[in-house]
């Protein structure tokens, strides 16, 4: 029985590939990124065909403000690091390390949508509304989708970490947060991915 | 032990809403999926027989394209896939020798939002702005608000969203079980043909059905939001629409008839007692299948101008499907070359299959070349091609792997007699219904039209295939009471009912215990069983020693996580905010009581093993 | 009881009736087996090329099932186990690389008539260029060259290219000239299909909708007349003569204030919606209702009948179509249809189409 082995406290190398469940859990989320590559990529799809669709909105070069997407660029990459440290702490069996860089992470992705939230509003007041054009129904759709990934990652390893503090780590708790790991870091992709495509690329025209 | 007390087992209604069993949960998608499928077949009927003369006043041009929008959609995801999903769910394990699937409680989560996706899809006939009615592919500018205005667009967009979500958990969670769940010396090449579809199948599910899920959103932001994706006044592309729908919607294609190659291999193979000819390359051809599947999409668009280059490029990948498929029909039928073949109701499913299925493809190779395409677009000749594929392809095969599998099932053997009637009647009417309608098209009838005129050459051909479409629901009927006179009969059908049984699940009891294998099975070759009988053993050797099994607890969190999904469709659909809210609470709510309460689950223990006679 | 025996009766012949009806190959005006122009003739030739190639196929595994399936049936008594076959490597080869010949024999006149069938004729001058609009449910065409606009009756002279460049105006639709051509879809916003056909022959060809464009969608059909250039110029300058209105002036009111709002006669009347110059000429009233001295079916009548029928009650002949029940007395109802009836083209009476037209030849056929 596998997932009673560990009985003597002590949590194998890698606690989230320990169990039958646990493999289970990390192969399963691998797939489901996969799917969500192939969700992603529709969107990316969608939004090229309709980016030069702005009708009387502004165009992005005047719309997009580059140092705050940069800021907010930064943010995510720096919570992505932030998750690999967690990791590494689990894997070092370091409960408090593992918490801690959670947290980090935690408020960085917290600090990410609050730039969103600011970028968003204020591109409403410029004319660039859901409604206003193609362009910008398939912009708030791809960035707000991802948006709403970031919200719903922020939420899910804040629940993870209160569960660490109660539960401890364990062979149950250890793939939680590792496909949570996973999660935040093709969050993190998809990000640098609208930033080429969205920004840059609407920058340049 | 740590789980010496018993876990709260359900029983009557409760165990089926609670139920995280794999066996149970196929039965469960059988049920629901084969009542759509009833509500479809009617709907077929009601078609037909608004067409069975010229000028036919049986139902008006909106009811006859809400009956045309619902019969494809339900067809498709309601009762095809569901179909699919219940042979998967009963066989798949018991064939790579598992235990049980990999997310048992996603696996429950995966029918109940398909289940409320479907009801809530059906509701929109009791509405006053009544069913969709844009066509199963839901085409804009004819789905956007405005063409489509009241709601039956957006209970298509909201339904569709909702059970597909469940198509989605259930394809990953097939791919982790046929991953990580094989029983010792299983290998990928040992893997009987149907786990292997059902593998391909779900891989296809896995990257097919985010892209309906992008389509259906935008869909849904355009109607109910005031979105632009589609609308060309403000800079939208409805070919768009149609690029997304098809790249979902090809590979659904394959994700259908996959399946039904699976079963058909297993059958023919069964009932010749012979070993699959050419395993390795069916289990080619069958991935080859799956990516050119990928490649294909802009076949269905050949008159949506895309260019002469395009449809070249397009012309030729759908082509080269045929090869493959070629392969896997000469495959069949050197498997029953040689062998000593009985025909049993199951294999003259599987047997009728052959034929009708490489005539609905080769009318695809035609539908392939594309400026002949320009003729038969949208006519009843691709009416009566993909029903070919789909009726006569997948229909049938299913039917076959029910006949085949109902005592692994059920533990009781259907009436013979009653299930070659089936047969009979079912095939004739099909043939009857759909092979007229190639010509339909080719003098000149489009599809989807609500009647025709008179004096066109179309009513002979029409009231024959009027005809043929009642015996098929004659033929469904007799299948009917078959279930319901099995069903009175003892549960008495032997492990091995076929006596041919070549793969795992035939060497356990019928119905399987909860725990499918007392001991792991050791898989020694290909046709696992079938090399244990032919060196002469009882049944298969067990991988382990008997010890406690571990099972998953049952659970309620499923059916109220996708009802809650049902509630925010309502939601959504009438601008009630509170309830959206009130859906999304309850299924976020439910997702957290799951991550913050441990599923331990229970043991059997191996006396309680020895009671039910399991030899040590 | 008898009522089951008396459909079996009537249904017994019609089985029989099924082969010679497929053999028939359906009416010379509207069936894609029957092709009356040079753009239909290379599809069904393609077609008949694949048809070629996938009966030998279909003969072949039906030939091998068969065998197959009496051949090895099981006999009583016989409980043999046979012998274990794992594949054979040459004939596995064999039925992958013949199919893949066919493809290729099947591909090569694919991509060439792909290739051919797209050129594009709208800048050829000796090509008549039509652009075709698709509304719910009905046709424009418009011919910038002539600087003539008609609904629901596609003109065109025979032996010349007919370049259509296609749009809609609302939903996507589909123009399919069974006979002819091949159909395009109708796209909206500035996505014009470009396609191109041909009628040698004079005649009258059925055209339809082949995409789902809502309730009405079955009953969007037109006519194309393809008659000798000299009649096609003559019907071009008939189109261009200058309108005359009613000369019952109560007539000439009401018609102008309830019909010329959204129709055109000549140059009187508004665009948005059929324009009526030279109805009283066409085959049909708003595609469907066909015009006949002798008429067999429901659908048709003189064209006075046929007028008056379609302006009682539009939502009746066409469900969910734009033009409303116009509040109209008897007298005005009859005066307007008389009135169109009488609206024909002056000079265009091609005698091309009289007695010796593809329509006329077939219905001798179907009888």
């Amino acid at each position: 029985m596998s997932e009673l082995s560990h009985v003597d406290g002590q949590l194998p190398h890698e606690p989230e590939k320990a169990t039958l469940e646990g493999r289970n859990k990390v192969l399963g989320f691998w797939l489901f990124l996969g799917g969500e590559v192939v969700l992603f990529g529709t969107l990316f799809s969608v939004y090229l065909a309709l980016r030069d669709q702005i009708l009387d909105g502004p165009p992005p070069q005047e719309l997009f403000s580059l140092p705050l997407v940069a800021i907010a660029t930064l943010i995510l990459l720096t919570s992505s690091l932030t998750s690999v440290f967690a990791i590494q702490a689990m894997h070092r069996n370091n409960r408090t390390a593992l918490i801690n860089w959670l947290v980090v992470t935690v408020l960085l992705g917290f600090g990410f949508l609050g730039l969103e939230i600011y970028e968003f509003i204020h591109y409403a007041h410029e004319g660039h509304t859901f409604s206003a054009s193609a362009f910008s129904t398939s912009f708030y759709t791809l960035v707000g989708f991802h948006g709403a990934h970031v919200a719903f990652g922020v939420l899910w390893i804040s629940l993870l970490i209160a569960q660490l503090f109660k539960k401890g780590l364990t062979v149950v708790t250890a793939p939680k947060v590792y496909v949570a790991g996973l999660y935040w870091h093709f969050v993190d992709v998809v990000w640098v991915f609208i930033f080429s495509v969205v920004y840059l690329m609407g920058k340049v025209g | 032990m740590a789980h010496a007390h018993a876990v709260k087992r359900y029983s009557g209604l409760m165990d089926w809403l609670t139920t995280v069993d794999h066996k149970k949960i196929g039965i469960l998608y059988l049920i629901s999926g084969g009542f759509f499928f009833l509500i479809g077949g009617l709907e077929a009927i009601l078609i037909r027989i608004q067409l069975w003369k010229p000028m036919n006043n049986f139902v008006s041009p909106d009811t006859y394209n809400e009956l045309l929008t619902m019969h494809g959609t339900t067809m498709i995801f309601l009762a095809a896939m569901p179909v699919i999903f219940a042979l998967m769910n009963a066989i798949v394990p018991l064939q790579i020798g598992a235990r049980d699937v990999a997310f048992p409680f996603l696996n429950s989560l995966g029918f109940w939002t398909f289940f409320f996706g479907g009801v809530l899809l059906n509701i929109s006939w009791f509405t006053s702005t009544g069913a969709p009615a844009a066509g199963w592919t839901s085409y804009v500018p004819l789905a956007s608000p405005m063409f489509s205005e009241g709601h039956g667009v957006d209970y298509y967009v909201i339904g569709l969203q909702i059970s597909g979500l469940g198509t989605l958990v259930g394809g990953i969670n097939f791919l982790v079980t046929i991953i990580n769940m094989r029983a010792p010396g299983m290998s990928f090449m040992r893997m009987p043909m149907f786990t292997w579809t059902a593998f391909i199948t779900s891989a296809l599910i896995l990257f097919a059905f985010p892209a309906l899920t992008v389509g259906l959103v935008a869909l849904m932001f355009d109607r109910l939001f005031d979105g632009n994706f589609f609308d060309p006044s403000s800079g939208g592309n409805v070919v768009l629409w149609e690029h997304i729908f098809w790249i979902f919607g090809h590979p659904e294609v394959y994700i259908l008839i996959l399946p039904a190659f699976g079963i058909i291999s297993e059958i023919v193979s069964t009932f010749s007692r012979k070993r699959l000819f050419g395993y390795s390359s069916m289990v080619f051809a069958t991935v080859l299948i799956g990516f050119l599947g990928f490649m294909v999409w802009a076949h269905h668009m050949f008159t949506t101008g895309l260019g002469p280059v395009a449809n070249s490029l397009f012309s030729i990948a759908t082509m080269l499907i045929a090869v493959p498929t070629g392969i896997k029909i000469f495959n069949w039928l050197f498997t029953l070359w040689g062998g000593s073949i009985t025909f049993t109701s199951a294999n003259l499913f599987a047997i009728g299959f052959i034929p009708t299925f490489v005539m609905g493809g080769v009318t695809g190779v035609m539908l392939a070349a594309a400026p002949a395409d320009f003729q038969y677009h949208d006519s009843y000749f691709v009416v009566a091609h993909f029903h070919y594929v789909i009726v006569g392809g997948l229909v049938l095969g299913l039917f076959a792997g029910l006949h085949y599998w109902w005592p692994k099932m059920f533990g009781r053997m259907l009436n013979e007699g009653l299930a070659k009637l089936t047969f009979w009647t079912f095939y004739i009417g099909f043939h009857l219904t759909f092979f007229v309608q190639h010509f339909l098209g080719l003098i000149g009838m489009p599809r989807r039209v609500y009647t025709y005129l008179d004096g066109q050459g179309f009513n002979g051909m029409n009231l024959v295939s009027t005809v043929g479409a009642i015996l098929m629901g004659i033929g469904t009927i007799i299948f009917l009471i078959n279930i319901a006179v099995t069903a009175a009969k003892p549960k008495n059908a032997p492990a091995d009912p076929w006596v041919d049984g070549r793969t795992l699940e035939w060497s356990i009891p019928s119905p399987a215990p909860e725990y499918n294998f007392a001991q792991t099975p050791l898989v020694r070759g290909y046709d696992a069983l079938w090399k244990e009988k032919m060196d002469g053993n009882k049944g298969m050797t067990p991988a382990e020693p008997l010890g406690p099994i571990h099972m998953p607890s049952p659970s309620i969190l499923p059916f109220f996580m996708s009802l809650g999904l049902f509630i925010m469709g309502f939601g959504l659909m009438y601008h009630q905010w509170i309830l959206t809210g009130t859906g999304a609470l309850m299924t976020f709510g439910c997702m957290f009581l799951r991550s913050v309460y441990d599923d331990h689950g229970f043991h059997i223990d191996p006396d309680e093993l020895k009671d039910k006679g399991v030899k040590a | 009881m008898m009522k089951r025996w008396h459909v079996l009766k009537r249904l017994l012949p019609l089985l029989a009736g099924v082969a010679l009806l497929l053999s028939a190959c359906g009416r010379a005006d509207l069936s894609t087996l029957n092709p009356q122009g040079p753009v239909a003739q290379s599809q069904f030739d393609l077609m008949k090329l694949s048809i070629s190639i996938m009966i030998l196929v279909v003969v072949v595994v039906f030939a091998i099932a068969i065998y197959v399936l009496i051949r090895f049936r099981r006999r009583p008594g016989n409980d043999k186990i046979p012998v274990q076959v794992e594949g054979n490597h040459k004939l596995e080869i064999i039925w992958t690389v013949i199919p893949l010949i066919l493809l290729v024999i099947l591909g090569i006149p694919t991509i060439q008539t792909v290739f051919a069938l797209a050129e594009d004729y709208s800048r050829d001058e000796n090509a008549v260029v039509v652009k075709v609009t698709s509304h719910l449910y009905w046709w424009e065409f418009e011919y910038p060259q002539h600087g003539v606009v008609t609904a629901q009756e596609l003109v065109i002279p025979t032996n010349a290219k007919i370049a259509i460049e296609a749009k809609t105006a609302d939903v996507l639709h589909s123009f399919w000239i069974p006979a002819l051509a091949g159909k395009i879809d109708t796209n909206p916003g500035g996505n014009v299909n470009r396609m191109f056909f041909e009628a040698p022959k004079p005649g009258i060809y059925y055209g339809k909708c082949a995409e789902l464009c809502g309730p009405s969608h079955a009953l969007m059909d037109f006519k194309v007349k393809a008659v000798e250039p000299a009649s096609f110029e003559n019907w071009v300058n008939a189109m261009k003569a200058p309108a005359q209105l009613p000369s019952d002036p109560e007539i000439a009111e009401v018609f102008q204030s309830e019909c010329l709002s959204c129709h055109a006669v000549g140059e009187l009347g508004g665009p948005a919606f059929p324009n009526l110059t030279g109805i009283g000429s066409r085959e049909s009233v708003a595609g469907i209702l066909l015009n006949t001295e002798d008429p067999e079916y429901e659908n048709e009548g003189t064209t006075y009948e046929n007028l008056y029928r379609w302006i009682q009650d539009p939502q009746a002949i066409k469900p969910g179509n734009a033009m409303p029940k116009v509040d109209l007395t008897e007298e005005e109802l009859e005066g307007i249809a008389r009135y169109l009836s009488e609206l024909k083209l002056e000079g265009f009476d091609p005698a091309e189409l009289q007695g010796n037209s593809v329509t006329n030849d077939d219905q001798e056929k179907q009888q």
